[in-house]
Formats: C-alpha cells, structure tokens, sequence
C-alpha cells in the first residue's frame, strides 16, 4: 500500500507506527539548518579577526568540524533533531525506531558527499524521492529514517451531548465513522461537520433537532456513555 | 469492553507511564535538567503499555485512542532501548584494538585501495621522472609553477611560504583539506566503489606526478625532506578511506545472504570504525606536517630518520596492534 506510515516491530510484538517525513519537508529544514550554520560562521569569523592567524586556523578547523560534524552533534545530543528539524517538527531515527546513535548519524551524515552528486544533492532528493521510506542514500547505509515528531499533548475532550442509542444495528465501520466525527468535534470545522452530516439526512427519525448533536449523541453512546 | 469503560479502566496505566516519561522528554529543551525520578517500573509500564496497544488495536478502538497509546509506546520504547555508546566507548580500546583488528579483519580492501593509490603512484613517479614534461599532462602550468615555487631550494619555509607564526594556518588548511578528501574518498564509495576507487587513483597519480616532477627538476634536498615526515600518516589514511567506502560498494556489489540495503547497512558500522581511525591518523599527519616538516631548522638527516621510524610506527601498529586480543567492540 502506498502509504507514508512506518511500521517497526518490536520484540514486545507489538507494531510501532511512525509518520515519515517527505523530501519537501527535509529540504526546508535544511534549508533552515544551512542559513543557522552561515550566520554562526560569519560571527565566529568576525569575532576571530581579532587573533590574526590563530584565529584564522581555528576558523579553519571550526569551519571544517560544522560542515561535516553540525547534524551528527545536534542528531545525537538532542534527540535526532538539528535545529532545522526541530522547527520542522521532525526527526531521524534508526529503522527499529530507537534513537539514533554516534555512528549511524556519522555514517549518515558523512554520505551527505553521495547524496549531494552529481550536483546540490541531486542524488539525494532523487533517492528519497523514489525509495519507499523517504530515505538517501546516507539513511540507507546508516539504517536510519526520518519522521515525525507528534506532539502528545492533545487533550481529547467528547462533546457534552447526553448519549442516544443509534437507531439502527451499525456495522464496525459505521460505528467507527460515527466515533472519530465525535471525537474530532474540535477539529473539524462547523460547516465541514454540517456536511457531513447532510450525509445522513434520513438517518433516525429525529428530523427537528440538529443533526449534529444527534450524530455525537450517537457517537458518545458508542463510545461507552450511557 | 466499550473504549470508554476501557479508557476508565486502564488510564492510570498510561497516565503513570506519561508521568515517568515527562523529565527524559524536557531534558533536551533545557539546561536545566530536572532531577531523575525513580523509573524502576519502566519496562513493566511500558509492556503494559505494549499490551494494552494491541488490545485496543484488536478491538478497533478510534484512531485517537490508537494514536495516543502508539505515541506513549514509541517515546517508552524510544528510551528502553536508546544506545548509549558514549558509555562503552574507550579511546584508548579503540586505538590499540578496535582499529587494527577491524582493518586486518578487511585486509583484502585495505590492499586493494593501498594497490589503487600507490600503483599508480609509482608509474607516474617513474614517468615524470623520466620525461620532462609529463607533469603537464596531469596538473596545470601555473599549479606547476607555484609548486616549484614552494620547493625551490634557498627558500627558508618549506612547503608554503611563510613564518612560523602561520604553521597553525596550515594546521587548520589540513585539517580541513585532508579530512575533507578522506571523506569524500570513503562516501562515494557507495557508488558501487567507483567514487572511492577514482579518488584513489587520482590521488596517486597528482602525488606521484609531483614526486617524480621535483626529483627530476633536483629539487629533492628541500622536496623529500618536506614530505618524509607526515606521509606515513597521510598516505595510508587515504588508503584506509578508500578500503571503507570500496567496503560500503562491495557490500551492493555482492550483499551474500542479506538484502543489500541490510547488507549495506551492516557493512557500514564495521567502515565507519574505519574512518574513525582514518580521520584521527590525518589529524595526526596534519599535526606532524603544520609544525614539523615546515621547518627548516632540523637537519635533513634527522628529518629522514624520523620520516622512516614514522613510517615503522604505522606499519607494526597497522600489523600487530591488538594481534591476539578479543575483538573489543
């Protein structure tokens, strides 16, 4: 199935799901990452000045060490997440959804070289583009993915709608349709629900009240309200 | 069991499991790190956890549900089963085992790229210093000139013209330069080889030609004694870069019993042991070559002497170092 979700088994058995991150995403966030990087080096190279040809060698060294070592040092200490990635909201992860280590984020990042051919990586956007996983080939050889960081901290509050028994025996999908409409009563917007709703027109015999608060009625009912 | 009765009745179970997972989820926000707290059930929790995603999977429980338990779990699993390298990683294991072993244990690569950098090395060696103008077919003529520049006998610094007080520019310019060229040499290795073998080869071939070149030009008394001192290092790092990303090809070339992307992945952790060792010698040589082969106080004799006993060291360390020991990985 073509699908943007990632699954990784664990030795509990049971099915980790992950959402990867596509290549739009990945280039804005280094994007993000490379402007980070030209400014920090225009004020340490501004600052070094100062220390004539000291400075010029450490500015050298420093120059090198963020090229190649910038992702590896943000991937490992924070959580796979460079500040581009941060603001994105993703981050890199081994294939077994474990957090990536200081090997698997030198390999990675050290392969940016082939990724990068056969010019400003090229290489590595056609290979994203085309493998299942969103990987380059740095994420090939390191064993390692990129995906979303999902906040948890979504509160789910139900309706206050008092519960009503549906009208008719419903079938598994129907009675999951009728819970995730409850259940997402704060996303959805208000004429995107009414629609929906339309849908079911005839559906009961309750034609005076909104249809609305019927359908999460039922929806509450179904979920376990009585 | 409706989902609610079911949220009722386990929601402690997740919401303990949350709390536990609170500190380790802000410990990368800030730099204060609040105090750890007991995480003695964490596993329990987190199988519980386990237990109670696939229950509520089986029971097509909303997709909200789902995603919130999926979420517990992956950020539990996630710290279960983190890797804590920085906790078994010993330098000094690394470089009297780990590097040596893993090399011998590739010898073959190690041989084939040390064949693909001086092979060509010597021929070119040996046909600049036969043929006057050969050089030119490999490097331009001003680049010729400038080198020439460099090694005209007369002038104080070798190498670059320049005072002592830069000797930490050019340890900085090699640092950058030669580990960039490692590098670069390793990872186009993952084209099928052919990246890693052309760094190779061209490699060998500049540094031969311009060997042969200022021997045949009699500049040999300011050239070799410039260079004696840090090639030990250099030359076989480059070689040691290139046996890792021939490695990385070989693994797609012929993965064996494994898929290749497992193969490649596989092979990748043992090369990247490889560059470790490989960038720490080319710091080494950068060392060596910034602020000892510039300078033109030190004897020729000496420079020889200690260009040969560095070249003894990386020998008998690359041969014997760690011969016997269990691989300490």
């Amino acid at each position: 199935m073509l699908d943007t979700i990632y699954r990784a088994e664990t030795p509990e058995s049971i099915e980790l799901e992950a959402e990867l991150a596509g290549p739009v995403v990945r280039v804005l966030a280094y994007t993000i990452d490379l402007c980070f990087r030209l400014v920090v080096l225009t004020v340490i190279g501004t600052v070094m000045q100062i220390f004539g040809n000291v400075g010029l060698g450490l500015m050298m060294i420093i120059t090198f060490l963020m090229e190649w070592f910038y992702p590896v040092v943000f991937e490992v200490m924070r959580r796979g997440q460079t500040p581009g990635k941060s603001l994105m909201g993703i981050t890199v992860v081994n294939i077994d959804l474990t957090p990536v280590s200081w090997s698997s984020s030198v390999v990675r990042n050290l392969l940016r070289v082939a990724d990068f051919m056969p010019f400003f990586y090229m290489g590595g956007l056609i290979s994203m583009s085309v493998s299942r996983h969103f990987q380059r080939f740095g994420d090939f050889a390191a064993g390692t993915l990129v995906i979303y960081k999902k906040d948890r901290d979504v509160k789910l509050t139900l309706p206050d709608v008092q519960a009503v028994p549906p009208p008719v025996a419903l079938d598994l999908e129907e009675q999951q349709a009728l819970i995730n409409f409850t259940q997402r009563h704060r996303q959805l917007s208000q004429p995107r629900q009414e629609e929906l709703a339309m849908v079911l027109e005839n559906f009961g015999n309750k034609k005076s009240e909104s249809r609305i608060t019927y359908l999460r009625g039922i929806g509450n009912w179904l979920l376990g309200d009585r | 069991m409706k989902q609610q009765d079911f949220e009722n009745r386990y929601q402690n179970v997740w919401q303990e499991l949350e709390q536990q997972l609170e500190p380790v989820k802000k410990k990368g926000k800030g730099k204060n790190k609040p105090k750890p707290i007991q995480r003695k059930n964490q596993p329990d929790l987190y199988r519980q956890i386990c237990h109670l995603l696939s229950l509520a999977k089986q029971r097509r429980y909303s997709r909200y549900l789902l995603d919130q338990l999926n979420q517990l779990a992956v950020t539990s699993h996630q710290n279960l089963y983190q890797y804590n390298r920085q906790h078994n990683f010993h330098i000094l294991r690394f470089i009297i085992l780990q590097f040596p072993q893993t090399l011998r244990k590739n010898a073959t690569f190690v041989w084939i790229a040390l064949a693909l950098l001086f092979v060509p090395g010597f021929i070119l060696w040996y046909l600049c210093y036969t043929t006057d103008d050969m050089i030119y077919s490999v490097m331009p003529v001003e680049q010729v000139r400038t080198m020439e520049a460099m090694y005209e006998p007369g002038t104080k610094a070798l190498g670059r013209e320049r005072g002592s007080d830069t000797d930490f520019v050019m340890f900085g310019h090699y640092i950058q330069n030669n580990i960039g060229l490692s590098f670069q040499t390793f990872a186009s290795g993952i084209l099928f080889g052919i990246g890693s073998i052309f760094f190779l080869v061209y490699n060998g071939l500049y540094i031969g030609a311009i060997f042969g070149h200022m021997t045949q030009i009699g500049y040999h008394d300011t050239f070799f004694p410039f260079v004696s001192g840090h090639g030990s290092f250099e030359l076989t790092a480059i070689a040691f870069s290139g046996a890792a990303g021939l490695m990385l090809g070989n693994a797609l070339i012929h993965p064996g019993q494994l898929s290749r992307v497992d193969a490649l992945r596989e092979t990748g952790k043992e090369a990247i042991i490889i560059m470790y060792g490989a960038a720490l010698m080319l710091l080494i040589a950068a060392f060596i070559e910034a602020f000892w082969s510039s300078s033109s106080t030190v004897p020729n004799e000496v420079k020889y002497g200690v260009g040969a006993f560095l070249w003894l060291v990386v020998i008998v360390y690359c041969v014997f170092s760690g011969r016997g020991s269990q691989v300490g990985s």
